[in-house]
């Protein structure tokens, strides 16, 4: 079994972001950036299940610029077996990215395909299930749990009111959550090997994907700031406000 | 300018997000349909005929649709999509789950969890957990859009006998299988639907010492929510987490117990009416967004309020 873990450099977890001063868009002037959390958690599952013996290669991949590489280099000191880099110069939306992912896919053809959920930037959560509608194939979003079986995936979904199991026919598209597994820290010898296996790097042009933007950032601002609260001393200060101030319970 | 609104249910009962959702549709044009697929759907096709701003109802009830798999729930939709110029579903998992597809089979980039309908092709969404609002202008002919429930009251039901059109399942994709669900059962209100949630953090150290605040919720009729530090640490299952990557809740009254404030929890709750925090450390960023703060011990406040509620 093969397996592709698409990955997406972001703006670390740690990282408060604000808007620029002209409001056109968040200021990313000198932030740390990482792999996104989600994306982590994915290749931790794909390096995991290849360690129980039930897959021959993790393959990492991301499209973005020359930096991309440094989170590249990242997944392959935490155990990809080979990376991609698909060189563009500007930030892909989700339905482009999904168009680029899914040429790759049609090259490389992985059994199972393991994304994050959602990337901690833009917070739009589209990109696997875009790329499982571009190629067809079935999925199952935010999962907790991932059992490998003949032909097929059995996978637990962390839904609103619980959890959900699903099985789908390989090969299939899964996108982790956070408690599917913790990821481990790359130690430093994984660090050295790192370098020395291959990345490839394929240029966005080469591909022939339109990625031309369908949608336009007008503003980005703050949101709305809470009034500033009050400090209470007790209990019974507490539950005097609540009922005759705010008039919340009664 | 014609809307689809697909319906969130579980066969019997709407999901309340799915009216949240039918309110920034009737912000955006005014010939509403509301999808209702699952099977034997007749109770949410009775509720739904009383929904204010849909017009027509579209019913498919069939086995094929009862556990809303995305891949059979995308190619019926896909294949009444050209008499639509707008397709909306709440962003909760089961819209965050179905809507990308459909965007992908239209090549539309869908606009996710959409806060404001600020003209036809311009909506504001949170970015980066919900630090920055961004003000998105989209220039596909066809759009297709997450709506966040909490910033949209929902429609009212003092309609009747809205029109349903019937239509039947078309052929099964049979790439997934439903195996199992295990779905939270309480007495409790859901924690998306409830007028006033009490969450516990870290600082509740165990999860037994969440029935400090089972006892409160009980007296007060509130949902119990938890941060997603509770959430990691094995105090309570998932279903419970408040925060941007889990629920996320606008009630009357959040009491925040025990949290710290991480930006991803604010994410999930700072919408709420009032905000209560209950904290040892002053210092503790959930302050600065609670109407009401107390610092004090957990273990010694919750059996007081307990006490004088």
């Amino acid at each position: 079994m093969k397996i592709l873990v698409p990955i997406k450099r972001v703006v670390d977890y740690n990282v408060k972001v604000r808007p620029l001063a002209d409001n056109s868009d968040v200021d990313l002037n000198n932030v740390k950036m990482s792999v996104n959390p989600f994306c982590e958690i994915a290749l931790e599952e794909a390096v995991r299940i290849k360690e129980s013996g039930k897959a021959t290669e993790v393959i990492a991949i991301t499209v973005g610029k020359t930096e991309s590489q440094e989170q590249l280099r990242t997944a392959l000191a935490l155990g990809a077996d080979r990376a991609i880099l698909v060189e563009s110069d500007t930030l892909l939306e989700p339905l482009a990215l999904a168009k680029t992912l899914a040429k790759v896919v049609n090259e490389e053809n992985p059994d199972l395909i393991i994304l994050g959920k959602q990337a901690i930037d833009g917070d739009n959560n589209q990109t696997g299930q875009m790329l499982a509608s571009l190629l067809d194939l079935p999925q199952a979003t935010n999962a907790s749990e991932l059992i490998i079986e003949d032909g097929s995936v059995a996978v637990t979904r962390e839904i609103d009111g619980g959890l959900q199991t699903l099985k789908l026919s390989v090969p299939a598209i899964v996108t982790t959550d956070l408690r599917l597994n913790e990821p481990r820290y790359a130690s430093l010898p994984n660090i050295m090997k790192a370098k020395k296996k291959e990345l490839k790097v394929i240029s966005l042009n080469d591909l022939g994907v339109d990625s031309s933007p369908r949608t336009e950032i007008l503003k980005v601002e703050l949101p709305e700031a809470r009034a500033a609260g009050v400090m209470v001393e007790t209990v019974d200060e507490l539950v005097d406000k609540l009922k005759n101030e705010a008039k919340v319970i009664s | 300018m014609s809307i689809l609104v697909v319906a969130e249910h579980d066969n019997k009962n709407l999901k309340g997000a799915t009216l949240n959702t039918l309110n920034a549709a009737t912000q955006i044009g005014d010939e509403i349909h509301l999808l209702v697929a699952g099977h034997e759907t007749n109770n949410v096709v009775e509720e739904s005929q009383s929904l204010n701003g849909v017009t027509k109802i579209i019913n498919v009830d069939n086995e094929l649709y009862k556990n809303s798999l995305a891949e059979e729930v995308e190619k019926l939709v896909i294949s009444i999509a050209a008499d639509y110029s707008y397709i909306l579903a709440p962003a909760t998992t089961f819209g965050k789950n179905l809507m990308p597809r459909i965007a992908a089979k239209m090549d539309t980039q869908q606009i996710s969890d959409i806060i404001s309908v600020e003209s036809s092709d311009t909506f504001k969404r949170p970015i980066y957990a919900g630090s920055c609002i961004a003000t998105v202008k989209s220039s596909d002919e066809k759009k297709v859009i997450t709506v966040r429930s909490t910033a949209f009251d929902a429609v009212e039901k003092t309609n009747s006998n809205i029109p349903v059109d019937t239509l039947s399942a078309i052929d099964a994709c049979g790439v997934s299988e439903f195996v199992s669900e295990e779905l939270a059962e309480s007495d409790r209100p859901e924690l998306t639907a409830a007028e006033i949630v009490i969450s516990g953090g870290r600082g509740m150290q165990s999860g037994e010492n969440f029935h400090l605040l089972d006892s409160i919720a009980d007296k007060l009729g509130a949902a119990v929510g938890a941060s997603r530090a509770a959430v990691d640490a094995g105090f309570v299952p998932n279903d419970y987490q408040v925060g941007q990557t889990g629920k996320i809740v606008a009630p009357d009254l959040y009491i925040a117990v025990g949290i710290s404030g991480a930006i991803q929890h604010l994410a999930g709750m700072k919408d709420s009416k009032v905000i209560v925090a209950i904290n040892k450390d002053e210092d503790a960023p959930i302050f600065q967004v609670a109407d009401y703060g107390l610092v004090a011990d957990l273990f010694n406040a919750l059996p007081e309020l307990d006490s004088k509620l």
